[in-house]
């Protein structure tokens, strides 16, 4: 396969996660920000960290009006990660490597792109902001579900999980750095409604509040949501999974080229570190800085993948 | 324009009825709701979007990317009157083969004075680079894409060669496979002649022109300048078609005397190249320095004959529209057989009497600029207000060189499907020639395209031209 297309292919599932992770941030910050006990303001500024486009939005506004955070997440093109960015990437992509794809995938992710250009011509008001993050959410599922249906497993679809792994890794990791506080021990007063409406916050940014419960019952505490979200091997966004779909998907590609690259001992010596921790490891040397350190070097594999499959000459 | 000359309609004939190659097609429509048929070609609209069937247009900031309109009155060809075109193509084609071999060779064309030297020695076409370089398998012109304009019931004409990178194939191929979507009855009743078989064709064409050290199966590619290009979708359709990799200039470099692609496992040797790239764009170090989409360095491997290079480079000499005037007499002198195809009556502007001629009939008159393409920069005289006639006047005196002029034909119509019913509109054709050592093959039909608005004779799809499925019948 042409590095280039390699690269086109991890690019455009990278942006379509990101497009649906960022959708889900202002489900969620809507959602909190609606609650009496919050504080709007610094739920979106903390959203906006999460999704790691404060300075350039702190360029274009000042304070952090609903209105304008939503408008920036979703709309603006000056925001690289906004979703309307996001899709156009993902679409430009997917353009790029049309001949890898097959025509259901490219379909869905060329429909999602027009369906996107008309819901997000506007700004979003609050009353139909709902209806477009649904629609976002509807739209992704429909690529991946393509993806996962018709797709060859082989090195283009390989390409293709690790780009959405690299990313949701790096998104749930993020939701951890920037709530991290409300997750230490010490910070805690159990039963506390300002924490509770924290924690649910943290889980519906990833889409799981109701399995959380249903995996854990009663037992909601900033260690049990920390370990769920880190290591919990059932739930598809935790760091533990998608580090594992990245070693799966790096281990498919060193079987099929026969080749064994930098990037492999990488995932490898993650794995190993993630094995060897439990929670309670992980909040005995401090929650932020495993987590930066994560996010650290999830990053510095992403950039290895890049250089060792030749995706930029 | 010119509503009140009598144009020769291809399907139409008097007041109901409808020439032979259309009787069946007629006695179907005939029996056709209108309402169903405008959905159906919504339909077609929808699905055109959704495949993101494009093409982008350039000086268009915010456009980007349109549909060419498609309209699904289909135009036919009876199988007698195809014969005789794919003759006259193939006869043109070997003879523009055989004028570049000669022109890059002993120039023998010109020592006869059947052309004159300075037309070749100073034209921007002429690739000097290309003197004495003999391409694998002696093939010039890989694919060519011949336009012919009919004016009635026996006079075809060609208007021009397109012996660089002729485009609108893949509409040639989506438009039946939305005509077969359709109206899968239709070609139940009526026998046409298939033409999805052109990917495989060109695929085995381009690997029968390999280089002659190239072992095994050939590696075929094209090479698109990308996705902002306006003819992008046709290069990812072709490539994914073929089933060959679609390259950028940035995935290659040479390797070893190679041309190679970057490829996850490491550089990948290329030994056909399908280029969509104009020679001006091929090689920063041997063309334009600034170019970003070529390959440094590739003329020296393709002088080398590590790799051939589809169409070869320089080939616009042949399709150039002060050469195009010639090429009756192109053809005589290397076939020694008469021009099967007539051309269009050609005023060269460079000759002061053709010049005046053009001059005083410049509104009756169609003026082209001799390396213009894609209908731009061109004048149609009798569309044009007098304001615009003597603008282009001034142009034309100038630089009268750097145009010819032809008489406004009487261009053949086919009707196009309306809310009111069947509306006459102007057509022409480009058919599709693939060249190889092994022969020539002509699909049989081509691209149509039809210009939209009443009376108008521009059928170009970057401005409002449509496309239309076009049949061959079979016998």
């Amino acid at each position: 396969m042409l590095g280039k297309t390699a690269g086109g292919l991890y690019w455009m599932f990278r942006f379509l996660e990101r497009s649906e992770n960022t959708a889900r941030l202002v489900e969620a910050g809507f959602r909190i920000a609606l609650t009496r006990s919050s504080d709007p303001e610094s739920e979106w500024k903390s959203v906006l960290t999460t999704a790691g486009v404060r300075m350039n939005y702190d360029q274009k506004h000042d304070g952090y009006s609903a209105l304008d955070a939503i408008d920036f997440l979703l709309r603006d093109t000056d925001n690289p990660s906004s979703v309307m960015s996001s899709i156009n990437n993902a679409r430009s992509n997917a353009r790029m490597v049309r001949t890898a794809l097959t025509t259901e995938v490219w379909e869905a992710v060329n429909e999602s792109w027009m369906a996107m250009k008309a819901a997000l011509k506007m700004p979003v008001t609050q009353a139909k902001l709902p209806e477009v993050l649904g629609e976002i959410r509807r739209y992704t599922a429909l690529v991946r579900g393509a993806l996962h249906g018709t797709m060859l497993r082989n090195d283009i679809f390989d390409f293709s999980q690790l780009g959405i792994a690299i990313e949701r890794a790096d998104n749930t990791a993020r939701i951890i750095d920037v709530k991290y506080y409300t997750l230490l021990p010490s910070a805690s007063f159990v039963g506390s409604a300002l924490d509770n409406v924290q924690w649910e916050t943290i889980l519906r940014s990833v889409s799981a509040y109701r399995s959380f419960r249903w995996l854990n019952n009663d037992d909601i505490s900033p260690m049990s949501i920390a370990d769920f979200l880190i290591f919990d091997s059932r739930f598809p966004r935790s760091l533990s999974f998608c580090s594992r779909i990245i070693d799966e998907n790096l281990g498919y590609l060193a079987k099929d080229y026969g080749t064994r690259l930098p990037c492999h001992d990488m995932i490898e010596a993650q794995r190993d570190r993630l094995r060897a921790s439990t929670i309670a490891t992980v909040f005995d040397e401090g929650l932020h800085q495993f987590i930066t350190s994560f996010i650290r070097e999830n990053n510095a594999i992403g950039l290895q993948i890049e250089q060792d499959y030749s995706f930029v000459g | 324009m010119n509503t009140d000359r009598q144009h020769f309609d291809e399907m139409l004939l008097g007041e109901d009825g409808v020439r032979a190659p259309y009787a069946e097609y007629q006695e179907w429509f005939s029996h056709e709701d209108v309402s169903r048929l405008s959905k159906k070609s919504k339909e077609a609209e929808a699905f055109f979007r959704r495949t993101g069937i494009t093409f982008n247009v350039y000086g268009q900031a915010a456009a980007q990317e349109r549909l060419i309109p498609f309209d699904l009155i289909p135009r036919i060809i009876a199988n007698r009157e195809w014969t005789k075109l794919s003759k006259g193509i193939e006869q043109r084609v070997r003879g523009v083969n055989a004028f570049l071999h000669d022109i890059y060779h002993r120039q023998e064309i010109l020592r006869a004075g059947v052309v004159p030297v300075d037309l070749i020695a100073k034209n921007a076409a002429f690739l000097p680079q290309m003197m004495g370089v003999t391409p694998p398998g002696n093939v010039y012109t890989h694919i060519v894409g011949t336009d012919i304009v009919r004016t009635g019931e026996d006079d075809f004409f060609v208007l021009e060669d397109n012996a660089r990178t002729p485009s609108g194939v893949s509409y040639m191929l989506e438009n039946r496979e939305t005509m077969l979507q359709m109206f899968p009855e239709l070609f139940s009743q009526i026998k046409v002649q298939p033409v999805s078989d052109y990917p495989k064709n060109l695929r085995r064409s381009l690997a029968a022109c390999a280089p002659a050290g190239c072992n095994g199966k050939p590696t075929v590619a094209i090479l698109t300048p990308g996705i902002h290009n306006s003819a992008y979708f046709e290069h990812s359709f072709l490539a994914d078609q073929m089933g060959v990799e679609l390259v950028e200039g940035h995935d290659l470099r040479v390797v070893d005397g190679h041309i190679a692609m970057r490829t996850t496992e490491g550089y990948k040797t290329i030994d056909v190249l399908y280029r969509r790239v104009d020679d001006d764009y091929l090689d920063p170090l041997n063309f334009r320095p600034d170019s970003m989409l070529g390959v440094p360095g590739i003329m020296d491997v393709y002088r080398a004959g590590n790799i051939t290079i589809a169409n070869a480079p320089g080939t616009g000499i042949a399709d150039d529209k002060a050469i195009y005037s010639y090429m009756p007499d192109i053809i005589e002198f290397y076939t020694g057989e008469k021009a099967i195809l007539k051309n269009v009556q050609t005023f060269r502007c460079s000759e002061p009497d053709a010049l005046k001629y053009v001059l005083d009939n410049l509104a009756d008159l169609v003026v082209k600029e001799v390396h213009g393409s894609g209908g731009y920069g061109m004048l149609v005289g009798p569309a044009a207000s007098k304001k615009e006639l003597a603008a282009f006047a001034a142009k034309l005196r100038k630089s009268p060189a750097n145009y010819i002029a032809q008489p406004t034909l009487s261009l053949s119509t086919v009707p196009i499907f309306t809310k009111k019913g069947l509306a006459p509109r102007h057509v022409d054709l480009r058919p599709f020639a693939l060249v190889s050592p092994d022969g020539m093959n002509i699909t049989p039909g081509g691209l149509t395209r039809v210009a939209l608005k009443a009376g108008s004779l521009v059928v170009n799809s970057s401005q409002g031209g449509g496309t239309k499925d076009t049949w061959v019948l079979e016998d």
